[in-house]
């Protein structure tokens, strides 16, 4: 098996997280829309920590930013960050019940969005409304169906 | 990498921010892509009927405005006769590029859409952006395939206006919900009342003077406060138009005395604030900078058209 075989499907994730992440959500389910692509992104880097690197992680951020319309380097700040732990903790991880990974996922999203609101207040005083915060609960609901769906991507692959 | 956070205060990224955005911009098309086929859908499956009616419904609607617009050639020479007699400079028109809005979300909290014209279509940052009823907003961000527009009604955004029954100077500052605009700086015996229009001002430059903004709707003195809360609500359908119209408002220098040639080009004119003497002695309107936006220009709009007909006292 060659080192770039799966790089296309974790290419083809990330882009469909893109899509998800500035997809026009009717209403209320705009403001629980959870960040999908450091959800993807975290995925990889648990399961194949040897394809999924900091640079990855932070090219990818900074297209999130040109995406998003954000200052240039916030999300690739907090994406190489996470990446970096979830590198760092990966054969841990991988051994934690789902439940237990979830809570993993929850102080993952909580750090970086405590650091994408100190990076904003930085440029301007902002005060957030409560449910600036509802991402991270969402995110981490919707981790364990990213966990098997990716997981039957990648192991798909595996068979052929 | 933090020092690309700081690196944010100088321009120097713009063309990094270009370059990526291209590879990212198809993105953006294609999550666009479903209501477009939708519309597109539902458009060819309409009946004969429906098309029928509307067609007669526009043909009506150009009818009267062409006939609206019939003295609006007349008005516009004693206008610029009059304001040359005030020694006074005079923007006549402005052009306008038509941008679709691309049916994406940034970031929530914020008032941003995203349309599909950028600086390919000579789109730039600052410029002014209207739809049919009123100002909607200002380019904020201009991409190669694609441009960031912040709506009035972002908490960050303000716009100068001007009470359109007395000339009462104030800024409109948005107020993060999309039906309401703020007016936190007026004092408690400011002339102002529930069912003024606030046109643009002009001042700050950015916006074109004379553009509807908004309605006046509501007044509450408060009392040992020098200052009175007043809200507005906005002319333009921030949350239902899926055109927006992007405007080029300072073209060239305006020339008083000379008559301005027949051509389509001579209502591109710029306001020049200082009113000296000199304007009047006529030089030649200066096109040459616009000259890209001038190709790609699809129709011309006069300033003061519409708000001779939107004002409704």
């Amino acid at each position: 098996m060659n080192n770039y075989s799966g790089f296309g499907r974790i290419i083809l994730t990330v882009v469909m997280a893109m899509c998800l992440r500035i997809a026009p959500w009717p209403g209320f389910l705009t403001n629980i829309n959870p960040d999908w692509i450091l959800l993807v992104l975290i995925y990889w880097a648990i399961a194949v920590p040897e394809r999924v690197g900091i640079f990855h992680a932070w090219t990818i951020g900074l297209l999130t930013d040109v995406l998003t319309g954000r200052v240039f380097g916030q999300y690739a700040l907090a994406y190489s960050l996470i990446i970096y732990v979830c590198l760092l903790l990966h054969k841990r991880l991988r051994q934690f019940p789902l439940p237990q990974q979830g809570l993993f996922i929850f102080f993952c999203l909580l750090f970086t969005q405590i650091l994408l609101f100190w990076l904003n207040s930085i440029q301007h005083p902002t005060q957030p409304h409560a449910s600036f915060w509802l991402p991270i609960v969402t995110g981490t609901l919707f981790w364990p169906p990213i966990y098997t769906a990716l997981r039957r991507v990648r192991l798909s692959r595996r068979t052929q | 990498m933090a020092l690309l956070i700081t690196e944010y205060r100088s321009h120097r990224l713009d063309s990094l921010r270009a370059t990526l955005s291209v590879a990212v911009d198809p993105i953006k098309y294609l999550v666009n892509l479903p209501s477009v086929l939708i519309e597109q859908t539902a458009y060819s499956v309409s009946s004969y009927s429906t098309l029928k009616s509307e067609n007669i419904r526009l043909r009506k609607e150009q009818f009267i405005d062409k006939t609206r617009l019939l003295k609006f050639d007349s008005l516009e020479k004693e206008n610029i006769r009059l304001r040359a007699l005030l020694e006074n400079s005079f923007k006549l028109g402005e052009q306008l590029l038509i941008a679709e809005l691309l049916s994406i979300n940034m970031a929530p909290y914020e008032h941003i859409v995203v349309v599909n014209k950028g600086t390919r279509f000579g789109v730039h940052p600052q410029q002014p952006v209207l739809d049919a009823n009123g100002v909607v907003g200002q380019v904020f961000r201009a991409l190669p395939f694609s441009s960031e527009i912040m709506l009035i009604t972002d908490p960050n955004h303000a716009i100068p206006v001007q009470v359109n029954r007395n000339g009462l100077l104030t800024i409109a500052v948005g107020s993060g919900q999309l039906n309401r605009l703020n007016l936190p700086f007026l004092p408690n015996n400011a002339d102002i009342r529930p069912g003024d229009l606030l046109i643009t001002s002009g001042l700050g430059g950015t916006f074109p003077s004379g553009y509807p903004v908004a309605v006046v709707d509501d007044f509450t003195p408060i009392t040992n406060k020098p200052f009175v809360n007043i809200t507005a609500t906005p002319k333009a359908m921030l949350d239902r138009n899926r055109e927006l119209l992007i405007v080029w408002g300072d073209s060239s220098p305006v020339s008083l005395t000379t008559k301005p040639k027949p051509t389509p080009e001579a209502s591109v004119l710029r306001p020049n604030n200082q009113s000296s003497g000199s304007g009047l002695v006529g030089e030649a309107p200066a096109k040459t900078d616009r000259k890209s936006a001038e190709s790609r220009l699809t129709r011309k709009a006069p300033a003061g058209a519409q708000t001779g007909t939107d004002n409704d006292e």
